[in-house]
């Protein structure tokens, strides 16, 4: 290779390190740092929330108060200081937007450069995608709404689902994921800023995609972000979930909850493309993900979750579904890659309650670099579910030798008409594949990113075509450098 | 087209190649046979460029230009193509996405636009054809679960989409039966042409039968020892290997 190609090609390699690390030059209304009632009070005034969410936040914060940080997971980080991170942080904007035009036009070159252009979705005829945005701690756009609405749909930021729907909210909220389940869900309870709320009404299948993409842009802040999905009977929806923050040399923290309930028949296929800032090389900076999810499923319901997991330092997220109904149907679709000093520990929990309830579990982890990468999952068949079907699959591949993977599968079966099987596999990329592709006239890199490819195949698959695409390249940029 | 001037090649420190020369002008197709171990994937390896053969003296020279420090995939985009005899898997990776990527890698290297997704299928279809290949054969993962006529075929059926300037069929024919062999044979057949030329390493001189060599060299112990005309191939057969390693031995 001549010298000059040579410099580029480092050049584009590192500069491509982290292509969404930019910071966004807004003007925005930042809490300081720090964690007491007042901070509570002061997030659910921003807010202009009910007196009853206000309680809600409140009771969190005591129950959270009580808890201590898990430290089950196999990742090793220093615990944040959650006093030293600022709990509330808005880009400062008018109040109400009639339109896009209207929005800060560093906020559009954002999303732009994010891939989201709001205003060409806009413009986009049939299959588009509706498109909620959370810049830091609040929702700044959500496009479709009307023509949502026609339909009955609710698709909206949760603030606003709390001032206008309040009595869905109230029945819902906290009710997959109750307060007191962890550290994390606790401590988003009494302080999550903004999320989504979705509702689709019975018998509706929703014409579009849903997405939203989260962005941490302020320094020294956390997100903490709620998202409620409602599907009501025979409903179905496909929900897209996006994220991504600049780099710095400070850990953020980000803890959502996400909860989906499916009612009656209703399908909910949610999707997820993880890409926090994972840190630098060395191992520095980074989000930390922790991240509690998980749906309800009742008769005859289906929740699919996939997930493309390439970014933060440390991942600790395990999406789970509770197979309540009869014949309900839970599925786990996952590729997590590690790299540099990455660490991420997830997986799924499928609770078989209901009779004749299904899950499937595929899970694909890549290595590489110093980086640590485990599957966590339980498999639990309670004594009244007969007939309760799981299948888990979970393959590890290795790029290099200072790398590892885990595989912490946990099975309860108490009901002996139950059927469990699990498969599991690792591998390492050859030198002989590499070699293969290399004659071929494939690039080092290039092969990998196929090698890899083909490898999460089955995941790549389950995602909606516009995130397969995304997903594939974003692959490809997490492991480059990954093969010496 | 391809020179190779007095190489010596080593595997994990043990010598393998010892001093090979080897001239292989445009158009010419060049037979190499000879005993177990004497060095012939080597010469295959050595020649795309494998990281583990090790280089110790001498030049390879392709087109006038000595491409010893050149990566395998820069040899390949020169037009050097190699056909394994193991060839590699790949799960979840297709024919289709594969051969793909190595064709618009190869372009991309000569400076020319990748193919649409039109061109690149009309290709497809035409070229497997050739090879009697079936559309599902392509959607498969590469050589997964592939029978060991599959495998060549497919190697060939890439070599087809690469057309190559320099083909080495590294035992090619080893695990075909007789209706493989011929529609491999045909395949390369169909690709000789005064600019294009190929190596076929083989134990036996069945091959040899459809792909008729300009040249047939015997290999042993990292040399080229002998070098005749296609019925040097007909008197190996009969006569095996012995008569050559003590002519040698004995020198």
């Amino acid at each position: 290779m001549a010298k000059n190609e040579e410099d580029k090609l480092i050049n584009d390699v590192t500069n491509k390190e982290y292509e969404h690390g930019f910071v966004t030059d807004i003007e925005s209304d930042t809490f300081p740092k720090g964690l007491d009632e007042n901070v509570i009070r002061g997030i659910s005034a921003k807010k202009e929330e009910p007196e009853w969410m206000l309680e809600w936040r409140l009771d969190a914060f005591k129950v959270w108060q009580t808890m201590e940080e898990p430290d089950w997971a196999h990742v090793k980080y220093k615990k944040p200081n959650f006093q030293d991170i600022s709990y509330y942080s808005a880009p400062k904007q008018k109040p109400e937007l009639e339109s896009l035009d209207e929005v800060d036009p560093e906020l559009l070159d954002t999303f732009k450069r994010l891939g989201i252009s709001l205003d060409e979705q806009k413009r986009m005829s049939g299959v588009a995608v509706a498109v909620d945005v959370v810049m830091d701690s609040v929702s700044v756009k959500t496009t479709f709404q009307d023509t949502l609405a026609k339909k009955g749909i609710i698709f909206m930021s949760i603030s606003d689902a709390i001032k206008e729907h309040p009595e869905m909210v109230k029945k819902y909220l906290g009710t997959v994921v109750p307060v007191k389940d962890n550290f994390y869900s606790a401590l988003n309870s009494a302080v999550f800023t903004d999320g989504s709320f979705c509702y689709i009404p019975k018998g509706v299948n929703c014409p579009m995609e849903l997405s939203t993409y989260f962005r941490i842009n302020e320094e020294g802040t956390g997100q903490f972000e709620r998202t409620l999905l409602i599907a009501d009977e025979g409903a179905r929806v496909s929900y897209l979930e996006g994220c991504t923050a600049p780099q710095r040399d400070e850990n953020q923290l980000h803890a959502a909850v996400v909860e989906l309930i499916a009612m009656d028949e209703a399908d909910i296929k949610y999707s997820t493309v993880q890409n926090w800032y994972p840190g630098d090389k060395n191992g520095l900076g980074g989000v930390f993900n922790f991240v509690t999810k998980r749906a309800v499923a009742e008769k005859n319901a289906k929740i699919s979750w996939t997930q493309v997991e390439t970014g933060s330092a440390v991942t600790w997220k395990y999406p789970s579904t509770i197979l309540k109904g009869d014949g309900a149907v839970g599925e786990f679709y996952s590729i997590a890659v590690t790299n540099n000093y990455q660490q991420a520990d997830t997986g799924t929990k499928m609770i078989h309650l209901g009779n004749n309830t299904k899950s499937t579990i595929i899970s694909k982890g890549i290595s590489a670099g110093h980086s640590e990468n485990s599957y966590r999952g339980l498999v639990s068949i309670s004594p009244n579910a007969k007939n309760a079907r799981n299948f888990s699959q979970c393959d590890s591949l290795l790029m290099g030798n200072t790398c590892g993977a885990h595989t912490f599968p946990y099975i309860e079966a108490r009901n002996p008409t139950s059927h469990i099987e699990h498969e599991a596999t690792t591998s390492k990329i050859s030198e002989d594949q590499i070699f293969y592709c290399n004659q071929r006239g494939i690039d080092t890199e290039k092969a990998v990113a196929l090698i890899v490819n083909g490898f999460g195949k089955e995941v790549l698959n389950k995602l909606p075509m516009e995130f397969a695409v995304e997903a594939q390249k974003l692959l490809e940029i997490s492991l480059e450098g990954s093969v010496g | 087209m391809l020179k190779l001037k007095n190489i010596k090649a080593s595997v994990e420190d043990k010598d393998i190649l010892k001093g090979l020369n080897l001239e292989i002008k445009p158009g010419e197709i060049h037979a190499i046979m000879g005993p177990n171990g004497a060095g012939k994937s080597t010469l295959s390896s050595v020649i795309a460029g494998k990281e583990k053969f090790s280089v110790d003296a001498g030049e390879i020279e392709f087109e006038g230009e000595v491409i010893n420090d050149l990566a395998p995939e820069e040899r390949a985009h020169k037009g050097i193509f190699m056909s394994f005899q193991h060839p590699i898997e790949i799960p979840g990776v297709t024919t289709t996405n594969f051969v793909k990527a190595a064709v618009n890698a190869k372009r991309v290297a000569e400076g020319k636009e990748e193919l649409t997704p039109g061109e690149m299928l009309r290709l497809i279809k035409e070229k497997s054809a050739l090879l009697e290949l079936d559309r599902k054969f392509l959607s498969r993962s590469l050589n997964e679960g592939f029978s060991g006529g599959e495998k060549k075929r497919n190697e060939i059926f890439q070599m087809a989409m690469l057309e190559p300037k320099l083909a080495i069929l590294d035992e090619t024919d080893s695990g075909l039966d007789i209706d493989a062999l011929r529609i491999v044979a045909n395949g390369v057949n169909m690709l000789r042409s005064p600019e294009r030329s190929a190596i076929v390493i083989t134990h036996y001189q069945r091959l040899l039968d459809y792909i008729v060599p300009d040249f047939v060299h015997v290999l042993y112990d990292g040399r080229i020892v002998k070098t005749g005309g296609k019925e040097l191939a007909l008197e190996l057969e009969e006569k095996g290997y012995d008569w050559i390693k003590e002519e040698i031995d004995n020198k």
